[in-house]
C-alpha cells in the first residue's frame, strides 16, 4: 500500500461524494435542456439531500435491521469501491486488493443489500422490485466481469490498477478490438446497474414500473437520503471505471501537486463527459418493455464474450 | 343537407310507443313485460345508453326509466316501470345486457330498486360502511343513519396457486390523478386477475340537480368531470332543450361543436403525450405539454375559461372571439409531428403493439364507446350515429384497429386531425357568429303544464355522453326533478381489467392511460 495510493483513495472517495450529486443534477439539467424544459439547476440534488438529512429518521414498523443497515452499507461499499478502483492516480489505496473481483463483488454486494432490505419491508412493492432487480443483477453481473476480464488478459493480472498502469504505457492496448467490445459492454453494464434508460427510468412516479425506486419506496428522511446518494456515487463509480479503463490519461503517477491536481481535474471531467453522453442518449430512447431487457443484457454479456475471445487470440500473435 | 329532413330507410322498425321528445318515444310497461320489451329493441341494434330510478314522491312511488338508442337512424325508446315503494323489484337485464346490470345495481344502491334475478347482486356504488337500507337518492332519505363500526370486507377474488401474489395499488396514488383502488393477481409479473376498485369519488352530483332552475344547471353539468366541462354541458343544454322545446339557431349548434372538438383536441393532445412520457419517451410529453398549455390558453380566450367552461348554455352558445384559422392549422401540423415522431420511435412501437388487447368482441360485448371501442374495430360514435341537425363531420378511417395501446394511440392522433379539419372549416362557416349570451325564455315556454323529459346525446372526447332530465312547474317557474348522467367511463371501466388479462404489471400504467377514464364521471 503505497503513499499514492492513500493519498488518491482519499481524494477520489472525497471527490465521489461530493461530486456524484452535482453529476446526478447536471444530467438532468442536460435532458431538461433538450427536452425543452428550465430544469431545477446543477446543485438540486444536494438540496434535496440536505432537505432528507434534517429530517428524522423513520423505519416502518415490522422491519428488521436489514432494512435500518441497508444505506450504511450501501454507501460504505460504494466508498470502498470509489477509493479502491485507480481514478485518481494510478496506484490503489487498496494495494493488491483493488482486484477486478472484488470491486465487481463489492458493487453487487449493494445491489443485494438493497434487494433484500425492499424484501424486508414486506410490502408488494418491495418484493417486486427486489425481484426485478435481482433479474437484472443475475444478467449484468457476468457481463461486467467478461468485460473487465477481456482487458485484465493482455496484462496478465486482475488488479485494476495494473490493467490502469499497463494502458497507460501501451496506449494501444486501448484502441484494440478486444477494448472497445469490452468498453461497449460496459456502457450496457453501467446503464443497467445505475438505472438508467432504457432499463429503467429514474423519473418515473409509476409504482409498477419501477425497478430501483420501488425498492426504496418505504426509505425516508436521512436514511433515504444515503440510499439516494450511493445511487448517484454508483453511476460516477460506473462512469469513473469506464473512464480509467478505456481513457486513463491524465491519471496521476507521482505524489507532485501538479499531476495530482491534474488528475482529479481530468477525472472529473472524465464522467462529466460520460454523463452527458448518457443523459443526451436517454433523450432519444424510451424504456424497454421489462421483458426485452433480458435480450439487451444478453447482447451485453455476447460482447463481453467476444471481447475475451477477441483479446486472448490477439495477444497470442506475434 | 340538413340530417333532420333525411327519409327514414324504409326497413327500419317504427318506434315503439308515443312521441315524447326529438326522435323519442315512450312506453309504460309493466315489470312482467320489460325483458320481452328489452330483449326485443336489443335485438333491433338498440343499446342501453341510460337507465335511471325515480322517487316521484309519497304519493307517486318510485319508477325506472330505461332509455335504449340506435344509430343510423337516430332512435330513442324509453321504457317506464313504475313501482311500488313497499316492493320496489324489476328483473334484471343482466343477462341480456351487461351495461344493463351494472345500471341496476347503481339504481339499487341509491333508489333501492331491486333488481331481481342480477348475478351479482351485490353493492357497487355505495361502499360497504354506508348503512344498510339507506338509499340517498330517495326523497325521504335524509341524513343517513349510524354507520356500522366494522363494515364488511369487500370481496375481492383470490387467485391461489404457487408463486401467485397479490398487488394492492392506491386509491391514493403517487401522481396527481383521481383515486381508484387497483388489486393485482400475479405470477411473476403476468396479471392473471385485476380488479379495480372504484367509488371514492361520489359526489351526489345528480341530487344537487334537484330543485334548480334548468339554467343553473350548467355550472354543476360543466364540473360532472372536469376534462369534459363541454360534452357534459352540451348534453344537459341538449336534454334541457328537449324537454321545454327551446329552439337552437344552427349556428350555435356549429359553434357547440366547434367548442366540442376544441375540448376533444386539448384532452387528446395531452394523453399523446403522457403515453410517450410512461414508456420513458419524455421528450415528446415535454412538446405535448407545450401544445397543450397553447390550446388552453387560446380556449381561454375563446370562452374565458382554460377548460372551455363558459360557452355553452341552454338555448345556445356564446364565444368571445373564434379562433385563428392559421394557429389551428400549425396546431394540427404540431400534433401530427409529435404523433409521427412517437410511432417512429422502435421502442415507442414495441412498447404500445400488442399491450393490453380489447378485442372487437369483448368491446362489443361490454359496450364500450368512444376512441375505445373504435379502436377496437367498432363504429361508435354519437357525431354520426345521433347527429346533431345541421352539422355534419366526415368520418375518420382508422389504421390501426387491433384493440391495443397502440390502436387507441393512433385513433386519438386521427381524431385529433379529423377535428382539427372540422374546426377549420366550422371557423370559416361560422363567419364571424359569436353567439349570444343565454337569456331566460318566457315564463310562458319555460313553465311546463306537467313533468316533462328531455334527452341529450353527445360524443364527447372520452366517448357518448348521454343526459335524460325531467323538469317538472314548481311555484311558477321550472326547476329540474331529476338529472341522469352517463359518463363513457361508466361502459368503459369494466374493458381495462378484461384487457389486463395475460399482460404484464409494468405495462399497467401504460395500459391505464391508454384508456384514461374518468373516477369523477363514473361516480356521480
Amino acid at each position: 500500500m503505497s503513499a499514492l495510493g492513500i493519498v488518491g483513495g482519499v481524494l477520489q472517495a472525497a471527490l465521489v461524494v461530493a461530486g456524484s450529486p452535482l453529476l446526478v443534477g447536471w444530467m438532468r439539467q442536460i435532458r431538461a435542456r433538450l427536452e425543452g424544459r428550465v430544469g431545477a439547476g446543477v446543485v438540486q440534488p444536494w438540496r434535496d439531500l440536505r432537505k432528507l438529512f434534517r429530517k428524522e429518521a423513520i423505519a416502518p414498523a415490522g422491519t428488521s435491521e436489514v432494512f435500518r443497515f441497508t444505506p450504511l452499507v450501501l454507501v460504505g461499499s460504494t466508498l470502498v469501491v470509489a477509493a479502491a478502483i485507480p481514478f485518481v492516480t494510478d496506484a490503489s489505496a487498496l494495494g493488491p486488493g483493488a482486484d477486478l473481483f472484488a470491486v465487481v463483488a463489492l458493487l453487487a454486494m449493494g445491489t443485494a443489500t438493497l434487494a433484500l432490505a425492499g424484501l424486508d419491508t414486506g410490502t408488494a412493492f418491495g418484493g417486486m422490485g427486489a425481484s426485478r432487480a435481482t433479474t437484472i443483477i443475475a444478467l449484468v453481473e457476468p457481463s461486467l466481469l467478461m468485460a473487465i476480464f477481456a482487458l485484465s488478459v493482455p496484462v496478465g493480472s486482475t488488479n485494476l490498477a495494473s490493467i490502469v498502469h499497463s494502458a497507460l504505457r501501451n496506449p494501444a492496448q486501448v484502441l484494440s478490438p478486444a477494448s472497445l467490445l469490452a468498453a461497449v459492454a460496459l456502457l450496457m453494464v453501467t446503464v443497467a446497474e445505475t438505472g438508467r434508460l432504457p432499463v429503467d427510468n429514474p423519473s418515473t412516479h409509476l409504482e409498477l414500473t419501477m425497478i430501483h425506486e420501488a425498492m426504496v419506496l418505504e426509505y425516508s428522511g436521512p436514511d433515504l437520503a444515503l440510499v439516494e446518494l450511493s445511487a448517484s456515487m454508483r453511476l460516477s463509480v460506473f462512469l469513473g471505471l469506464l473512464a480509467s479503463l478505456f481513457a486513463p490519461w491524465g491519471i496521476a503517477t507521482s505524489l507532485d501537486p501538479v499531476p495530482l491536481g491534474v488528475g482529479v481535474v481530468v477525472f472529473a471531467a472524465k464522467v462529466l463527459v460520460l454523463g452527458t453522453a448518457v443523459a443526451v442518449g436517454e433523450v432519444f430512447v424510451a424504456k424497454l418493455r421489462l421483458f426485452r431487457v433480458p435480450e439487451l443484457l444478453a447482447g451485453s454479456f455476447l460482447l463481453g464474450l467476444l471481447a475475451v475471445a477477441a483479446s486472448f487470440f490477439l495477444s497470442r500473435q506475434p | 343537407m340538413n340530417p333532420e329532413h333525411t327519409p327514414e330507410p324504409a326497413s327500419a322498425e317504427p318506434q315503439p310507443g308515443e312521441p315524447i321528445g326529438y326522435r323519442r318515444t315512450g312506453v309504460v310497461v309493466g315489470p312482467e313485460q320489460l325483458a320481452g320489451q328489452a330483449a326485443g329493441l336489443l335485438g333491433e341494434g338498440y343499446r342501453v345508453a341510460l337507465v335511471a330510478g325515480h322517487d316521484d314522491g309519497p304519493a307517486g312511488g318510485l319508477r325506472a326509466v330505461y332509455l335504449f338508442t340506435a344509430p343510423g337512424p337516430d332512435r330513442r325508446v324509453e321504457l317506464s316501470v313504475h313501482l311500488d315503494r313497499d316492493r320496489p323489484l324489476v328483473p334484471s337485464l343482466a343477462g341480456v345486457s351487461f351495461t344493463a346490470g351494472r345500471f341496476e345495481r347503481e339504481m339499487r344502491d341509491l333508489y333501492g330498486i331491486v333488481p331481481d334475478g342480477h348475478p351479482l347482486p351485490r353493492r357497487m356504488v355505495l361502499h360497504a360502511h354506508w348503512p344498510k337500507g339507506w338509499y340517498p337518492m330517495r326523497s325521504d332519505s335524509g341524513d343517513p343513519s349510524e354507520f356500522p363500526v366494522v363494515a364488511d370486507p369487500y370481496p375481492f377474488r383470490t387467485v391461489e396457486g404457487p408463486g401467485v401474489y397479490e398487488i394492492p395499488v392506491g386509491p391514493v396514488h403517487a401522481g396527481m390523478i383521481e383515486p381508484g383502488h387497483f388489486r393485482f393477481s400475479v405470477v411473476g409479473e403476468t396479471v392473471l386477475n385485476l380488479k379495480a376498485r372504484l367509488w371514492f369519488v361520489h359526489r351526489g352530483i345528480e341530487k344537487l340537480f334537484e330543485g334548480l332552475p334548468p339554467h343553473d344547471g350548467v355550472e354543476l353539468a360543466e364540473r360532472v368531470s372536469g376534462d369534459t366541462a363541454v360534452g357534459h354541458t352540451i348534453a344537459y343544454c341538449t336534454a334541457v332543450e328537449d324537454a321545454l322545446g327551446m329552439p337552437v339557431r344552427t349556428e350555435d349548434r356549429l359553434l357547440r361543436a366547434l367548442l366540442l372538438e376544441l375540448e376533444r383536441i386539448h384532452n387528446h393532445v395531452a394523453d399523446l403525450g403522457a403515453l410517450c412520457n410512461d414508456v420513458g419517451y419524455a421528450i415528446l410529453n415535454a412538446h405535448a405539454q407545450r401544445l397543450r398549455e397553447r390550446l388552453l390558453r387560446l380556449n381561454d380566450r375563446l370562452t374565458g375559461h382554460r377548460l372551455l367552461r363558459g360557452g355553452v348554455h341552454p338555448g345556445g352558445a356564446m364565444v368571445r372571439e373564434l379562433p385563428d384559422v392559421d394557429e389551428l392549422a400549425a396546431i394540427g401540423e404540431d400534433a401530427a409531428e409529435i404523433a409521427g415522431l412517437a410511432l417512429g420511435q422502435s421502442i415507442v412501437v414495441d412498447r404500445f403493439t400488442g399491450t393490453a388487447v380489447l378485442t372487437n368482441e369483448q368491446a362489443r360485448d361490454l359496450g364500450t364507446l368512444g376512441y375505445v371501442a373504435r379502436a377496437s374495430g367498432l363504429d361508435v360514435d354519437a357525431r354520426h350515429g345521433h347527429p346533431v341537425p345541421g352539422v355534419v363531420l366526415p368520418r375518420t378511417q382508422h389504421a390501426h384497429t387491433g384493440g391495443d395501446v397502440l390502436a387507441r394511440f393512433s385513433v386519438r392522433a386521427e381524431e385529433v386531425a379529423a377535428s382539427v379539419q372540422f374546426a377549420i372549416e366550422s371557423v370559416r362557416a361560422l363567419d364571424g357568429h359569436l353567439g349570444a349570451p343565454g337569456r331566460p325564455l318566457p315564463a310562458a315556454v319555460l313553465v311546463p303544464s306537467g313533468t316533462r323529459s328531455g334527452v341529450g346525446i353527445v360524443e364527447g372526447w372520452r366517448g357518448t355522453i348521454v343526459h335524460r332530465v325531467e323538469i317538472a312547474p314548481d311555484d311558477g317557474g321550472a326547476r329540474t326533478s331529476r338529472v341522469k348522467i352517463v359518463d363513457p367511463s361508466f361502459m368503459n371501466w369494466p374493458a381495462l381489467p378484461v384487457a389486463m388479462a395475460d399482460t404484464i404489471v409494468p405495462d399497467f400504467p401504460l395500459a391505464n392511460k391508454s384508456f384514461n377514464l374518468s373516477y369523477a364521471g363514473n361516480d356521480l
